[in-house]
């Protein structure tokens, strides 16, 4: 099956490439106009990178905290309904946080937190545009926290493997908690959390639908990001907005070589994730027949 | 004199400890802050959404916004009843391919398959499967189905979805068949009877609540995909016509009436997106209802 998807990718791609051949990663042109079409990737794969980059700033540590909290300080009376609440969120919809995010929550960032940055540190070009709503950063603060509630349940999935005689030791030499959790714990499961994280990076590049409706959605050059309260464009968004009023064989065949560049993107980065999570799960086994 | 000094000495060192002690408490007592405020940081969005669409959704609710097709754009009028139909339809027919498909991979995986090249190899793409981005795979409905039939159709959304929730299904029933102690199986093979039959009439019996649940979980996350659905059954405000022919779903109609510049195609969303989410929660409802009640009853 996996074949099938490379092959029908592949299949509707080709058009493009013969056309634009490599150009078309590094170019930022997109102009769909017939007679002068031309087609790049550019501002898109960076739009893709900044917004889940952002995600990731702000989604993994949160997710750790929770992990932290629920499996190794809260009671169980207080744990066992917050794992479960979190497991909630997962089940929301993705649709359901971009029309949460599109009419309540991108307010709320515009207020409180894109304005007091920008008028804090507008002199640094990473701050510098006047904040909108509609930007990369309420793009990947979102997804922050659509990805949160998956990252955070894998986390505690691998941190219950860590036996309990570890932490005892550690408990049983004095060690806070804190330093437990860091001493005993973390070098147990480190590769297990980057794994972790890395599924839900996976997640924040594929994810279309929120990231359509946040992000501004523009194109062509203008699509590369000067700040992070730009508006800009994924590879994944684009697809969704283009893919209905694609006008020609070409420009159609140039958006699903856009979709050819995010599969092998998250492919390459959830075949890391696995292998990561694999090797931990391993070393666990291994432990358990002696 | 020496007492003199060893008395100074100790209290030095006690004073170092107890300075050290108090600062590893603080910082102790700071990550614990820090790990309640990340909590508190994800549950304030939690109920935000909730309450959001429950407050906004209700008052789109209606006997009409239930049974109608939409009304002209932005008059507000009519309702969500073919992406009603069409989640149903098109959720339906996906549950219908992945299903089986997903729990053939499943019981192979775990019941009959050597270990070995070819089985790692399975599980491996299956996990690399599931970790593909949604629209991706719209692609791949649209690519072989749409445009080899020539229009935006049920099956090609069908089979797009059903992409989605095979990979998930085969992982669980492979992980609950293998939790199903080997003892069981023993038993069926003392008793003379073949694989297939232990495999049907033994292990699977004893793993159906957590297939279930997965199955479940499957189908609730492909009720709420949007993106694959844009590449394949297009959405229309029309009913169901045809297998073969587009139809509409909510969450593509919570996204179109959400990119729509009107109050009341807003309130309509809203309307659409608790729609969903409430079909979302029977199911998962029914499932823990169904479950539990199985496992009250004694196991004879």
């Amino acid at each position: 099956m996996v074949g099938l998807v490379a092959f029908s990718v592949a299949k509707g791609s080709t058009d493009i490439f013969s056309k634009e051949g490599f150009n078309f990663i590094t170019q930022s042109n997109w102009d769909a106009v017939e007679g002068r079409e031309s087609f790049g990737a550019f501002p898109y794969i960076i739009g893709t990178l900044l917004s889940a980059g952002i995600a990731m700033l702000i989604g993994v540590p949160i997710s750790l905290g929770i992990a932290i909290f629920i499996s190794e300080i809260a009671p169980p009376r207080i744990g066992t309904p917050l794992a479960f609440l979190s497991e909630l969120l997962a089940a929301v919809p993705s649709i359901i946080y971009g029309l949460w995010a599109l009419f309540v929550f991108r307010f709320w960032v515009r207020d409180l937190v894109e304005k007091p940055l920008y008028d804090a540190f507008h002199v640094f070009p990473i701050f510098d545009k006047t904040p909108f709503g509609l930007d990369i950063f309420t793009a990947g603060v979102v997804l922050a926290i659509m990805i949160i509630p998956i990252v955070s349940s894998i986390c505690r999935e691998v941190m219950k493997v860590v036996p309990h005689s570890q932490r005892e030791a550690a408990y049983s030499l004095g060690a806070t908690r804190w330093e437990t959790v860091r001493m005993a714990v973390f070098p147990y499961v480190k590769s297990g959390l980057v794994g972790a994280s890395m599924l839900g990076l996976g997640r924040a590049v594929g994810e279309t639908i929120l990231v359509t409706m946040i992000i501004g959605n523009v194109i062509g050059p203008n699509a590369i990001p000067t700040s992070v309260f730009s508006q800009g464009q994924t590879l994944a968004s684009l697809i969704a907005n283009e893919f209905n009023e694609a006008s020609s064989d070409l420009h159609l065949s140039a958006l699903i070589a856009l979709g050819a560049i995010l599969l092998v993107l998250t492919m390459g980065i959830n075949i890391a994730a696995r292998i990561m999570v694999k090797k931990k799960v391993k070393v666990q086994s291994g432990a358990k027949s002696q | 004199m020496t007492m003199n000094n060893n008395k100074k000495y100790r209290d030095i060192l006690l004073e170092t400890v107890d300075k050290k002690y108090r600062k590893r408490m603080f910082v102790n007592k700071l990550v614990t802050i820090f790990t309640i405020i990340c909590v508190i940081a994800a549950i304030v969005p939690l109920t935000s959404i909730l309450i959001e669409v429950v407050k906004n959704g209700i008052s789109a609710i209606s006997y009409d916004f239930l049974t109608q097709p939409q009304g002209s754009i932005g008059s507000g009028s009519g309702g969500i009843a073919p992406a009603i139909q069409g989640t149903f339809i098109v959720v339906g027919l996906a549950a219908a391919i992945g299903t089986p498909v997903g729990l053939l991979t499943g019981i192979y995986l775990s019941e009959f398959a050597q270990e070995g090249k070819f089985s790692n190899s399975v599980r491996f793409f299956n996990d690399v499967l599931t970790g593909l981005p949604s629209i991706v795979i719209g692609i791949v409905g649209y690519v072989l189905i749409v445009l080899a039939l020539g229009s935006f159709s049920v099956l090609a959304g069908a089979l797009s979805l059903s992409i989605i929730m095979i990979p998930i299904v085969v992982r669980v029933t492979e992980e609950t068949l293998k939790v199903v102690p080997y003892s069981l199986r023993e038993a069926g093979h003392s008793l003379g009877l073949s694989k297939a039959k232990i495999t049907l009439f033994i292990v699977l019996p004893a793993a159906k609540d957590g297939i279930l649940t997965g199955i479940v979980v499957a189908i609730s996350r492909i009720a709420g995909e949007t993106a694959p659905l844009i590449m394949t059954i297009l959405g229309t405000s029309l009913f169901f016509t045809g297998i073969t022919g587009p139809v509409d779903a909510l969450p593509l109609r919570i996204w179109r009436l959400a990119s729509q510049p009107y109050e009341s195609a807003h309130a309509f969303g809203w309307g659409s997106a608790l729609v969903l989410i409430l079909m979302i929660l029977a199911l998962s409802m029914g499932l823990r209802l169904l479950v539990q009640k199985r496992s009250l009853r004694p196991v004879t």
